[in-house]
């Protein structure tokens, strides 16, 4: 987490640089505080809220029926994952994100480069995808569990609805952004369709594409979140619903982190796969 | 009423034969019944306006376009250096001249020909950390190493510094001279068809109003072309 806080600051240190105005104003804000006491200041109000909580929990303002103290769900972390049933729950979730993102990322990717490439394939099918998209996907979730039950199916599919549209609508953006010179530029040179989707194409949708890459992951975990809690037998939405039986709130609040964590680690990976593929891109791999 | 690309194969047969070539945009003729021969190892340059039609021809020879009519007849295809660079940003300078090049050697070829526009120590470098002049200079090496017979530049060198086009013309010229493509440079500067070419030719309305050929005096040559595009007189008028 720190090391986030720190590649974040830096960024924001080198974007300050084209202006001598930003930089002198960056320059006395380190005078006064200093980059170190800033990125304790960002991390001083979490860790103070946290205290707060566990305070209250321990003097007992808190029931914890409310709100489990930190190191109750800490603890609750512990004793699950040495029973071995939260790493499996993880599993299943994890699988069933993976399933749904990869079949969801394939056809949105496949009807975006059919879309973006032929003016009769947009014809047939553009319209009909911008209509689907104007559901909220979750506003499915009944039909889809009366057209395949409260099974995996119904997740991975829930998942993959969800994926297909982002993934769609940035692959189509990015090839009609491509410069048309550009095109042109690779005719002469000789490249035939093959290469021309290879050498120029592609990589000139790729910023846009994976745009679309970031924003899938987030609906994918949300549509997965959704689908767990309702009718699931296993997976973290299962623990969490579970629980509830129970009253087990430290339970709940654990997978309410776990689902945190995830969220950033997906949102971590897509960054790294920015940095790595768009290395000639200013704007995401200049700051190396 | 069809484009004719016919191959030849002699060492020395022309560069590019044009006989007939009509373009129209509607109803608008472009290019009226033009004939161009250019010879391997000749550099032609055509002047003329905005509008005049050398553009269109360009990229008729370039195969961009569609003729209406006419026959364009040129042994290979043609290696062309715009304007603008156009380099792929996402590709590494050595691949970026590699574009398009089937050989077995890819990475030397480009090595070699970017060290012969002095950016040999460059090859895995992005184009966004080149000046104008450079990015130029890589797109002139992506058309040489195809090893054109005919080299096709439109207005390569007008968006740079004076100094840089200076040091372009003569980097132009010496390349000419080794690799000795035919050359066709679409140019509105008069000095610069002046600096490189052997035979200049004045396009109007569609057709090639004027030629010379650059072996006499230089300051008659511009006075002469000046007047042929209607910038000046050509005789100075009578006190």
């Amino acid at each position: 987490m720190s090391n986030l806080e720190q590649t974040a600051s830096s960024v924001a240190f080198d974007a300050a640089q084209p202006s001598d105005n930003a930089v002198s104003r960056a320059r006395t804000v380190q005078f006064e505080i200093g980059r170190r006491g800033l990125l304790l200041l960002s991390w001083l109000a979490p860790v103070v809220l946290l205290i707060v909580w566990e305070l209250l929990a321990q003097a007992g303002w808190l029931s914890p029926q409310v709100l489990p103290a930190p190191s109750k769900v800490l603890r609750t972390a512990f004793k699950l994952a040495a029973s071995e049933s939260l790493l499996n729950d993880l599993g299943i979730s994890l699988l069933r994100a993976i399933g749904g993102f990869t079949i969801g990322a394939s056809i949105g990717f496949a009807l975006g480069i059919l879309v973006g490439f032929s003016r009769i394939a947009e014809a047939a099918i553009d319209r009909s995808v911008q209509m689907i998209r104007a559901i909220p996907f979750l506003a499915l979730l009944p039909l889809v569990i009366v057209w395949l039950g409260v099974g995996e199916a119904e997740k991975i599919f829930l998942v993959a609805l969800g994926v297909t549209f982002p993934i769609y609508i940035n692959t189509t953006l990015g090839i009609r952004q491509i410069d048309p010179k550009l095109i042109e530029l690779g005719r002469v040179q000789g490249l035939g369709t093959l290469d021309l989707i290879r050498r120029i194409v592609l990589p000139g949708a790729l910023p846009s594409i994976l745009t679309g890459v970031r924003y899938a992951l987030a609906t994918a975990w949300l549509a997965l979140v959704v689908a767990e809690t309702i009718g699931a037998q296993s997976g973290i939405g299962f623990l969490a619903m579970d629980a509830r039986e129970f009253l087990r709130t430290d339970v709940i609040v654990l997978t309410i982190v776990i689902y945190a964590l995830i969220g950033v680690a997906a949102d971590a990976i897509a960054r790294t796969l920015e940095r790595r593929l768009l290395a000639w891109h200013p704007n995401y791999g200049g700051a190396r | 009423m069809t484009l004719h690309v016919a191959p030849s194969s002699t060492a020395a047969s022309p560069a590019v034969v044009v006989t007939h070539l009509c373009r129209a945009y509607g109803s608008r003729v472009v290019i009226e019944n033009l004939n161009l021969r250019i010879e391997r190892g000749e550099f032609v340059a055509l002047l003329g306006e905005s509008g005049c039609g050398k553009t269109t021809l360009l990229r008729a020879l370039a195969g961009l376009d569609p003729v209406d009519g006419g026959r364009i007849a040129a042994p290979r295809r043609p290696a062309v250096v715009f304007q603008e660079h156009r380099l792929l940003p996402w590709d590494t300078l050595w691949r970026n001249v590699a574009l398009g090049l089937q050989v077995a050697d890819v990475r030397e070829r480009a090595a070699a020909a970017l060290a012969e526009v002095g950016l040999g120590d460059r090859l895995d470098d992005w184009p966004r950390n080149l000046s104008g002049g450079q990015a130029q200079r890589v797109a002139l090496a992506r058309a040489l190493v195809q090893e054109p017979e005919l080299l096709l530049l439109d207005e390569p060198f007008a968006a740079l510094d004076a100094l840089t086009r200076i040091r372009m013309h003569h980097l132009v010229r010496e390349l000419v001279a080794t690799h000795r493509p035919g050359v066709l440079l679409v140019t509105h500067d008069v000095d610069e068809a002046i600096a490189l070419a052997d035979r200049i030719l004045v396009m109007r309305d569609g057709r090639i109003a004027f030629e010379h050929r650059t072996s006499g005096a230089r300051s008659i040559a511009r006075a002469e072309l000046l007047a042929e595009l209607g910038v000046v007189a050509s005789h100075p008028i009578p006190a």
